[in-house]
């Protein structure tokens, strides 16, 4: 009897039954309300920008990790997430060359010179964002009115412009919220920008779908809401200090809440896992410092918006911040360390 | 008295409890088996020291071995029966150590052995301490530590809270509850004696509030006089460890590195409180004890009184075990620890054995990089953070682990692992970087003393 060898493992015998690739799913699916809002509003071209971005993201990693000789890594779906979050940042009108660069770059330096999922320091969809803005300024603040007629027939001829030629600058661009603000003072309503019938990136213009994607990874516990939380509220209270001390200079705090990237950078870029700090107290110190960062550019900066570079900001102090905010491990009085 | 502390511990995690199907059931008594298998090291400390011959017989409750110092707990006879091999045998760390087979006599009543009555009215609390130990007592929640030893309150120390453990967080395990339910006067007997030997002045009973019948069941039957109350608290894991318990009942935290009578505690698990009020008074020593026998591999599930010494393979085939059975272990799942080879016996400090089918063993999951998801740091009940410490084990760091992170610790719930989303075996590195840590000190200790 019993003639079966015995499987050994170490306790625990259980576990919770959550894994990293099923965490990756879930934001993947937080996110397709926006994938969907955008092409809706934006049309067949933020459609090709998010795939483009997509592919060359997969692609990329599963390069990489065939040419160092590891298995790919594709299947964790983090390299998906990578890439829509790069789509959405994107305008929609964004050349699609320009994208797939994006999307290898976000991988390669943004991710695979770290050492692949778990080492990033840094957002790699931000890093690779970073780096079209700084390749590419005049394409990547060249913006598009959102609900053109004819946007699931038409492609833009900026979309589909041949890889290294002068962009062509589309007749139809307009400013964003923001753009709009900081160099005409020209403000723009509140529920348009909640509800997205602005212009911005593709994915950012509907706060509303963020916040409800954002409140289903939290439920799921797939997310920290303390770091939303901790940046919107920075923004909020230092904003309506200004907004009091001067209404005519400053915007006000409703506006630059939902405005630009704010929503998505605070929902689905500074939540990065890896690149925020990992006790409860050091996160509410990197949403606030990021919260910061994003008044200041925004207000006194010279770019209309900051939120890229206030999370990129955020994810260099982390290592900081988990060495200078440790929990008081039990029994223990609190130390310096 | 008023307590305003919140009645459980920071973070820990909530497995699922499993224990619906043996909660119910009433314990009792196993079979005897007819080969008898004695390791000599069921509790920590010493072995204890044969003095019995092959070919002797023996009655049940007849002394074997007697503890070998302090630090040590004798071994009485199980069975009436004969002494067959004095050899090595197998134990579940896999290794083999010194101890006896015996056989069991068919025909024998089985009934057991008296010895001198250790009276609760006239012994001094040294002599009730001896007496423990000479029962053979030590912690049978699972730690298997001698109970005399952890009741010595050291000098200058005062002892004002007993604590009776009856938190049986471990998912699966009904033995606790079964016992709290079926033996409460020797639980209030037990409480004398531990009242007597500590010089304890406040007793609390801690229950886990999925055990509401038991804790409403001793409620009701506390003897006058005695300063006992019951306290239900939350149900969480790992509640039932020493230092948790402590903090959701009294709202203190034992130090770091420090003993609860460091906070003025006793913690006394409550199966084994009733085995004192049941052997003390009638001079025995310890022969068997409450197993639960669960888990999707066994068809006669149950709470069952068996036999310290009977083999595994014996148990198993008694309770109907499915042929194809792959994966065992003693203990709870969180921190039970797997059977290799069922030839190996129950012994005092086994307080449950979960048996699992081939079909549902989970396979072994892919792992993952960490992601400093932070989940293992919400679940560390004494807050520190596993993510760090398990690459900083990777990189084989362990003197950071220990004076900068705090490893030493590490009590080794499994919290961690379990919420771990990457399947980072992190207990595991935990418990290798200890061991590791521990040698070096002693070699440390050992250049200095040269």
């Amino acid at each position: 009897m019993f003639s079966k060898t015995l499987h050994i493992s170490t306790s625990p015998h259980i576990r919770q039954g959550m894994s990293t690739d099923m965490i990756m799913q879930h934001v993947v699916w937080a996110m397709m309300p926006l994938v969907i809002f955008a092409v809706v509003s934006f049309g067949l071209n933020a459609l090709l920008v998010i795939i483009t971005a997509v592919v060359s993201s997969v692609l990329t990693e599963h390069a990489l990790c065939r040419w160092s000789g590891k298995s790919s890594t594709v299947s964790d779906w983090s390299a998906v997430i990578t890439g829509i979050l790069l789509g959405l940042t994107l305008p929609p009108i964004f050349p699609l060359w320009m994208t797939f660069l994006g999307g290898v770059v976000s991988i390669a330096i943004g991710k695979f010179v770290f050492g692949g999922l778990g080492y990033n320091a840094f957002n790699p969809a931000l890093v690779g964002r970073a780096f079209l803005q700084a390749a590419f300024p005049v394409a990547i603040t060249t913006w598009h009115p959102s609900f053109l007629e004819g946007r699931f027939l038409s492609i833009s001829k900026s979309v589909a412009a041949f890889p290294f030629s002068t962009p062509v600058v589309d007749g139809i661009s307009g400013a964003t919220p923001l753009s709009a603000f900081k160099f005409d003072k020209v403000t723009t309503d509140t529920a348009d920008l909640a509800f997205g019938l602005i212009n911005g990136s593709t994915g950012e213009t509907s706060a509303v779908l963020i916040i409800l994607g954002g409140i289903y990874l939290a439920v799921r516990k797939m997310m920290n809401w303390r770091i939303p939380v901790a940046i919107l509220t920075t923004v909020f209270v230092l904003s309506w200090i200004l907004y009091i001390i001067d209404n005519q200079v400053y915007p006000s705090p409703q506006f630059m809440l939902f405005s630009g990237g704010l929503m998505l950078g605070a929902v689905f870029m500074a939540t990065d896992m890896v690149g925020s700090p990992i006790t409860p107290r050091g996160v509410m110190v990197y949403g606030a410092f990021i919260g910061l960062i994003v008044v200041v550019i925004r207000i006194w900066g010279g770019l209309p918006e900051g939120v890229m570079y206030a999370i990129l900001l955020g994810n260099a102090l982390t290592p900081h911040i988990d060495n200078l905010i440790k929990s008081r491990v039990y029994g223990t009085k609190k130390t310096k360390s | 008295m008023l307590n305003l502390h919140s009645h459980t511990f920071r973070h820990g995690v909530h497995p699922p409890e499993n224990k619906e199907e043996t909660n119910k059931l009433p314990i009792r008594q196993f079979p005897f088996s007819p080969l008898i298998i004695l390791p000599m090291q069921q509790h920590i400390g010493a072995p204890s020291r044969i003095i019995v011959r092959e070919g002797q017989e023996v009655v049940r409750g007849q002394l074997l071995a007697e503890a070998n110092g302090y630090m040590s707990v004798p071994v009485h006879a199980p069975v009436s029966g004969k002494i067959r091999k004095i050899a090595k045998v197998p134990v579940i760390s896999g290794q083999m150590t010194e101890g006896i087979y015996m056989e069991t006599f068919h025909y024998s009543g089985q009934e057991v052995n008296e010895g001198i009555p250790i009276s609760l009215e006239n012994a001094s609390p040294e002599q009730i301490l001896k007496g423990i130990q000479d029962a053979g007592i030590v912690g049978l929640g699972g730690a298997a530590f001698p109970t005399h030893v952890k009741l010595k309150i050291p000098e200058g120390k005062v002892c004002d809270y007993l604590i009776i453990n009856g938190i049986e967080c471990e998912p699966y395990l009904t033995t606790d509850h079964r016992v709290m339910l079926e033996q409460a006067n020797d639980i209030f007997t037990g409480i004398r004696y531990l009242i007597k030997a500590t010089g304890a002045k406040e007793v609390i009973i801690g229950i886990e509030g999925n055990k509401q019948d038991a804790a409403d069941h001793l409620t009701k039957l506390i003897p006058a006089g005695l300063p006992v109350t019951v306290q239900v608290v939350p149900v969480k894991y790992p509640q039932g460890a020493e230092k948790m318990l402590i903090t959701s009942l009294l709202g203190k935290e034992v130090p770091s590195g420090g003993l609860p009578i460091d906070v003025n505690a006793v913690v006394v698990n409550v199966a084994t409180t009733a085995e004192i009020g049941r052997l003390l008074p009638r001079g025995q020593g310890i022969q068997e004890r409450v197993i639960t026998i669960t888990g999707p591999g066994v068809k006669k599930k149950g709470n069952y009184l068996i036999p310290v010494g009977t083999p595994l393979r014996y148990v198993l085939e008694h309770v109907g075990a499915a042929e194809n059975i792959s994966e065992v272990y003693m203990g709870g799942p969180m921190m039970g620890v797997a059977v290799s080879n069922l030839d190996i016996s129950i012994v005092k400090g086994t307080s449950g054995i979960v048996v699992f089918g081939e079909d549902n063993i989970n396979k072994t999951e892919k792992i993952f990089p960490c992601i400093k998801c932070g989940a293992c740091v919400d679940a560390c009940p004494i807050s520190l953070n596993p993510s760090k410490l398990g690459i900083l084990a990777k990189s084989e760091a362990y003197d950071t682990m220990a004076e900068d992170f705090h490893l030493m610790d590490c009590f080794e719930c499994g919290s961690c692992s379990f919420v771990c989303p990457s399947n980072i075996p992190l207990v595991q590195y935990f418990r290798l970087s200890k061991g590791i840590v521990r040698k070096r000190n002693t070699a440390k200790t050992a250049k200095a003393n040269v």
